[in-house]
């Protein structure tokens, strides 16, 4: 049975609507970063979607510079985490406000 | 022709070196570099006059192209110098005198603490000079004109930490500005009319049948005046000059005799095509001169300072070379120009000589009996006093009886005037003379005489301060007393009025062709008649104030009041500026500046300032905001694409 593309474009919104709602709401660091990550992974889901909907390797291949770039966030992203933890107990995002103008 | 690079050369090396070297330099070196290298200069001057005089008289004229200064699209202006008779001239008198008061200054200024400062300054005045004398177009003259007005700020005022000469320096310059406000706008007027600044472009057809709007050449006429009175301290702008003496009197020689005063007199000079083409400013001209004549030599009259009565006298000189130039008769003006170099520069350095003496005592009623003591100082006075005074056969004698028959042709009412200014000449010189030199030595006593007290303007204030008699000063003071003495008897030889003999005016002859400068003649017996009645007049002004002052009795009917404050001229200008000028100036400096100027530029930093307060509300430091942010904004992008696709 061939699933229709819209039912892989609404799973995508729902994980981006849930990561961006998760990344807005949370206070835990890593949290955040998850829900970042689930938006990530719910655009590409998007890409592969239209890519075979369109039949255009273009966008599998979006999906690979994205895969690469995440990579690349999450060592910079939880680099700064641990750096977090090392200087203070816990990892809550509001603690961490002296950028404030 | 390369002479004349020498001549700018020798004083700029002196001024360098001892901007170099003013803290190794000891005293009397110092004093030594810039006397050598002016006599340099001089030396230079001699030669370049024998190779002119070496050609014909048609080919007297040389441009030395030193650099081009302001290459600016059709503005070219060159530091380029111009060897002609008139420059020459100027060159020669420039020098000499200069050379001789730098001599003079080095016994003058003996012990004091700032001794090679005071020759930077003297160097830098003679080359500012002759920057303005050899440059070969207006803007060039300029430089030397702003110099000559800067030096003469830093001499005025050499004894700065008195107040009475910061004061009288501030005064020289603001009133210089003044002028050299009216040289500014002349110059722009030349470039708008003729596109450039030089001699050659700008004169020179002139002088060989251009013609020039009257109403043009009237405007930039009228500017070239103003400038010229700025500096050679006329009508209405004299002010300045009678304060300078504040300044060591080597300096008053200097600003009275060869440089500064006499740049206004070259100006007008260089400018004789312009001049021609407007009646008006040629009559203002003389009429200029003859006023300031007239109202300074009433104030000398009166003056109780040895150095200002000496000071106004120079007005009065200056205002002759202003009517004789007036008159259209510019190398008599020259010839005046010259002799009063002479005369007037012999007369400062002898006063100077005479406050020496008595340690720095100015006033005449502290004077007295002074020709015993000083007979070296008492004979070149004396000299300059008959020379002044225009006492025949001296050297003013000659250029003053030049001058009146050139007064004479223009109109008999200046005429007239000017012999009364010849007669007030004699009068108030004899007066200094007999009260300086003749009769009791009041500087003896302890207390001035009342009468004396209260003409005002004397410097030091002391009793008591002379050890032992006064004497006559050394070499290097009495040798260009003696010197200038006999240039001042003999200095009429330049200029004869006989057939064959006026050598000044043929020297200067191609600079005023009769094109733009028509000349003039006489009958022998007008010219004998008005020479014997002037000079009738100059014996009984003598005569009558020997008779008055030798008695050295204080005659205060003869010192009325208002000529004690020079005619309150003075005080009206200062009423003038201190009355509606100061308040024009509040208002501009404590609403129209502050308010307006100041309100505009602290306004744009407060709106500044109130827009960050306001916007660094959005940094509010928690990441969730940002990515708030980030999302509204995708979003609205977002929004805007698909409204543009969807449209």
């Amino acid at each position: 049975m061939r699933v229709p593309a819209d039912w892989y474009l609404i799973l995508a919104l729902i994980l981006f609507v849930l990561g961006g709602t998760g990344l807005l709401v949370r206070r835990n660091v890593l949290v955040m970063f998850m829900c970042v990550e689930l938006m990530l992974n719910a655009v590409d889901l998007t890409f592969v979607t239209f890519a075979r909907t369109l039949n255009d390797l273009g966008g599998q291949a979006a999906v690979f510079f994205v895969l690469v770039v995440a990579a690349a966030e999450v060592v910079v992203g939880l680099g700064i985490i641990v750096a977090i933890f090392r200087r203070r107990a816990d990892a809550t995002a509001d603690d961490v406000h002296i950028l404030k103008g | 022709m390369n002479a004349a690079y020498v001549i700018l050369a020798a004083p700029a090396l002196g001024a360098l070196i001892l901007l170099a070297g003013h803290r190794r330099l000891l005293e009397p070196v110092a004093g030594w570099v810039v006397v050598v290298l002016g006599f340099v200069s001089f030396g230079a001057s001699l030669w370049l006059w024998v190779t002119l005089l070496g050609r014909p008289a048609g080919d007297r004229v040389a441009r030395l192209a030193i650099f081009s200064w302001v290459p600016v699209d059709r503005l070219q202006v060159g530091f380029g110098l111009q060897v002609d008779p008139l420059s020459v001239f100027f060159c020669l008198f420039v020098t000499g005198v200069s050379s001789l008061i730098f001599l003079y200054s080095i016994g003058y200024m003996h012990r004091d603490p700032s001794f090679a400062r005071f020759f930077f300054y003297l160097s830098t005045f003679l080359f500012s000079m002759l920057v303005l004398v050899l440059a070969d177009n207006f803007l060039f003259t300029f430089l030397g004109w702003e110099g000559v007005g800067y030096c003469s700020y830093g001499l005025v005022g050499f004894w700065f930490d008195r107040d009475r000469a910061a004061v009288a320096a501030k005064k020289a310059f603001v009133t210089n500005r003044v002028g050299d406000f009216g040289f500014m706008i002349a110059l722009f007027l030349m470039y708008e009319h003729f596109g450039s600044f030089d001699f050659s472009r700008v004169l020179a057809p002139l002088a060989h049948g251009a013609t020039l709007p009257t109403a043009f050449a009237t405007g930039l006429g009228l500017m070239l005046l103003l400038g010229a009175c700025g500096k050679s301290a006329q009508f209405p702008l004299y002010m300045w000059l009678p304060d300078a003496m504040e300044g060591p009197t080597p300096i008053s020689a200097l600003i009275h005799a060869a440089t500064m005063v006499t740049a206004g007199v070259y100006l007008l000079a260089r400018s004789a095509p312009i001049l021609h083409f407007s009646p008006v400013t040629m009559w203002l001209v003389a009429c200029i001169g003859i006023t300031t004549a007239f109202v300074a030599s009433t104030i000398a009259c009166v003056e109780t300072d040895i150095k200002r009565i000496l000071a106004y006298s120079t007005l009065a000189e200056i205002g002759f070379m202003f009517l004789a130039e007036g008159s259209g008769d510019f190398s008599s003006a020259l010839f005046l120009t010259v002799t009063h170099a002479f005369f007037k520069a012999l007369l400062f350095l002898s006063a100077g000589a005479v406050i020496h003496a008595l340690a720095d005592e100015q006033d005449i009623w502290r004077m007295g009996g002074l020709r015993k003591y000083l007979p070296i100082t008492f004979g070149a006075f004396f000299v300059g006093y008959l020379a002044l005074s225009a006492i025949p056969p001296f050297a003013g004698w000659w250029a003053h009886e030049a001058v009146l028959e050139a007064a004479y042709h223009k109109d008999v009412w200046l005429w007239v005037t000017g012999v009364v200014v010849d007669g007030l000449t004699a009068y108030y010189m004899s007066r200094e003379v007999m009260l300086v030199f003749f009769g009791r030595s009041r500087w003896k006593e302890q207390r001035p005489e009342p009468a004396g007290a209260g003409g005002g303007g004397h410097g030091g204030s002391h009793a008591d301060g002379h050890d032992g008699e006064p004497h006559d000063s050394p070499w290097t003071m009495t040798v260009p007393l003696v010197l200038l003495a006999i240039a001042a008897v003999v200095g009429g030889v330049i200029d004869l009025p006989f057939p064959g003999t006026d050598f000044l005016t043929r020297f200067l002859a191609p600079v005023f062709p009769h094109t733009v400068v028509p000349g003039f003649s006489l009958t022998t017996g007008t010219r004998v008649a008005i020479g014997i009645a002037g000079t009738a007049v100059n014996f009984i002004g003598l005569a009558v104030g020997i008779v008055v002052w030798l008695p050295g009795l204080a005659r205060p009917r003869l010192e009325p009041g208002f000529l004690r404050h020079g005619w309150y001229i003075d005080e009206g200008v200062a009423g003038a500026v201190a009355g509606p000028l100061a308040v024009a100036a509040d208002s501009t400096a404590y609403v129209i500046d502050r308010r307006g100027v100041d309100g505009l530029v602290g306004g744009i930093a407060a709106l500044t300032a109130g827009a960050g307060r306001q916007l660094r509300r959005v940094q509010t430091g928690y990441v969730r905001t940002y990515a708030l942010g980030i999302g509204i904004g995708a979003a609205a992008i977002l929004i805007y694409a698909a409204a543009r696709v969807g449209g």
